[in-house]
């Protein structure tokens, strides 16, 4: 299980988490809806230590990942699978290398064991064939599933997406959604999304929490969520411009704007 | 006024509080061989052998203009078997360290910088990480033992071939034979001629490693960032050769 623990983290002097607490069930699919630039990435990226909390905390079964050591955040690390939101694919690797490399942190694995189970992972995300590419020469759309294969290739029991379908036509949205579906199903994970995406939401999630001026303004199952009686939750799921409030996604300033950006990214 | 003063201080030190952070990770990371020992063959191969062209190319034209620089100073007034005096000693403690290094500091230091900010803002180095490898030992620790190593080297085969070159501009342009050439090479001569300017060279390799790490580890925001990070490393990394070219000089020389 994943807990969020009245999480606060700021940047200078923005508040971008402010007493956010969400638990995410074994099992479950949570995806995390909001405003760009709300501190959704940030907040995720608490669980796998890029980041380290002002206050508050976040457990991953039952372990504060800010308290751990190097071997200790590595332990929890490999039983997680993060797909970045551009991939963040290693371009001095071919498809191959990169998938193999997190393999290859694992001593107990031989070369055999690791090339079959790049196969594996390739497979899954119906790209076959494709090792010895290299990954310029893919589309957004491959990338993004190459991603996707790297992170289940350490057969992890956690799976964090950043915005996994960000930047893709609706077809490849979909096709990455069925893979997140089909992950879950292969290797019954606990899955955490992060995405403003309503149709992307609401064909994977279980759960669907938006989170809203640094905290969880409403958390419930995706009928739930699509009933919801809250004037935010309703502007933003049915996609109104006029029912952004002003201070919905932190009045940034472009230097302030960076910053979180650099520290999301 | 008062309130700039204060900004300046502020960010001074929470510079060098950065940059200490960045050391303490660094040295933190060592104990961690598995990581960076299997890319430190990589990085040597890639600081020593892919710097050897503009290195030897530098080197040698260092050697011809050294010749002709000696006789034309020389002429008339100082044996010209000193031409040979002048190349070795200023090649061996001088010019083929510090050209070499300000060479590399655009070739090595600005493609570490480049590569790592790159990493940096694209997320890889997060992915590394996520992939539970230390980034400082995968990336960082690898670089600077390389460009601490293959500097030496490097600098070795630029000492070599300037000396080379010197000669035979020595016998060819200038009224210099070989023996008076290698008579005005040994004359003076002493091993710590060549040890001081490796003992150089070493260091230059390990700061500009550490600055184009450090920058580009620390980029911030896109392409432009990366190309900040990059023209940084560039000139830290120039202006800190020049310092601890001074540091070695007071140190050594004086006490030599």
């Amino acid at each position: 299980m994943i807990a969020f623990q009245d999480l606060h983290k700021a940047f200078g002097p923005k508040r971008v988490l402010a007493g956010f607490s969400l638990d995410v069930r074994d099992g479950e699919t949570m995806v995390i809806i909001g405003y760009s630039g709300t501190g959704k990435s940030v907040a995720i990226k608490h669980v796998v230590g890029l980041l380290d909390p002002d206050a508050g905390s976040v457990t991953v079964d039952g372990q504060a990942v800010h308290e751990l050591d190097r071997t200790g955040l590595d332990v929890v690390r490999s039983r997680i699978g993060f797909v970045f939101q551009f991939a963040a694919l290693f371009d001095s690797f071919t498809i191959y290398e990169n998938i193999a490399f997190g393999l290859r942190r694992r001593r107990e694995l031989g070369e055999g064991e690791i090339r079959d189970r790049v196969a594996h992972a390739l497979e899954l995300v119906d790209l076959p064939g494709t090792e010895q590419r290299m990954p310029a020469e893919l589309s957004g759309g491959m990338r993004k599933r190459v991603g996707l294969a790297r992170a289940i290739a350490i057969q992890p029991a956690y799976m964090l997406y950043d915005e996994p379908t960000t930047g893709l036509d609706p077809v490849t949205s979909a096709v990455i959604d069925a893979l997140m579906v089909k992950t879950r199903e292969a290797l019954g994970v606990t899955s955490i999304v992060i995405t403003h995406d309503m149709r992307s939401a609401y064909t994977v999630g279980d759960r669907i929490a938006m989170l809203f001026q640094g905290k969880v303004r409403q958390v419930g199952t995706v009928a739930e969520i699509r009933e919801s009686a809250d004037p935010v939750v309703r502007g933003f799921i049915e996609g109104r411009a006029d029912a952004k409030p002003a201070e919905a996604a932190t009045d940034l300033t472009a230097e302030e704007a960076l910053a979180v950006e650099g520290a999301e990214g | 006024m008062l309130a700039a003063i204060g900004r300046s201080a502020t960010g001074a030190v929470a510079g060098f509080g950065r940059i200490g952070l960045f050391l303490a990770d660094t040295a933190r990371a060592l104990a961690d061989v598995r990581t960076w020992g299997q890319a430190l063959a990589q990085q040597m191969r890639r600081i020593g052998v892919d710097s050897l062209p503009i290195t030897l190319f530098i080197a040698a034209f260092t050697g011809i203009v050294l010749a002709l620089l000696a006789s034309y100073t020389f002429t008339g007034a100082v044996p010209m078997y000193l031409v040979g005096t002048l190349v070795g000693k200023t090649l061996m403690m001088e010019l083929g360290p510090v050209l070499t290094a300000l060479a590399l500091a655009g070739r090595v230091g600005a493609t570490m910088a480049a590569e790592l900010g790159t990493m940096k803002v694209t997320e890889q180095v997060d992915a590394l990480e996520t992939l539970a490898y230390n980034p400082y030992a995968y990336l960082v620790i690898p670089r600077v033992l390389a460009g601490t190593l293959m500097f030496p080297v490097v600098v070795a085969f630029a000492m070599g071939i300037g000396l080379f070159t010197g000669w035979i501009a020595a016998i060819t342009l200038l009224p210099v034979s070989t023996d008076e050439f290698i008579r005005g090479l040994r004359l003076f001569y002493r091993p710590f001629d060549w040890q001081y300017g490796l003992i150089k060279s070493a260091s230059f390799g390990f700061t500009i490693s550490l600055i184009g790490c450090y920058l580009g580890l620390s980029t911030r925001g896109g392409a432009e960032g990366v190309g900040s990070a990059t023209t940084r490393t560039v000139v830290y990394s120039a202006a800190m050769i020049l310092l601890l070219d001074a540091y070695w000089a007071v140190t050594l020389l004086r006490a030599g």
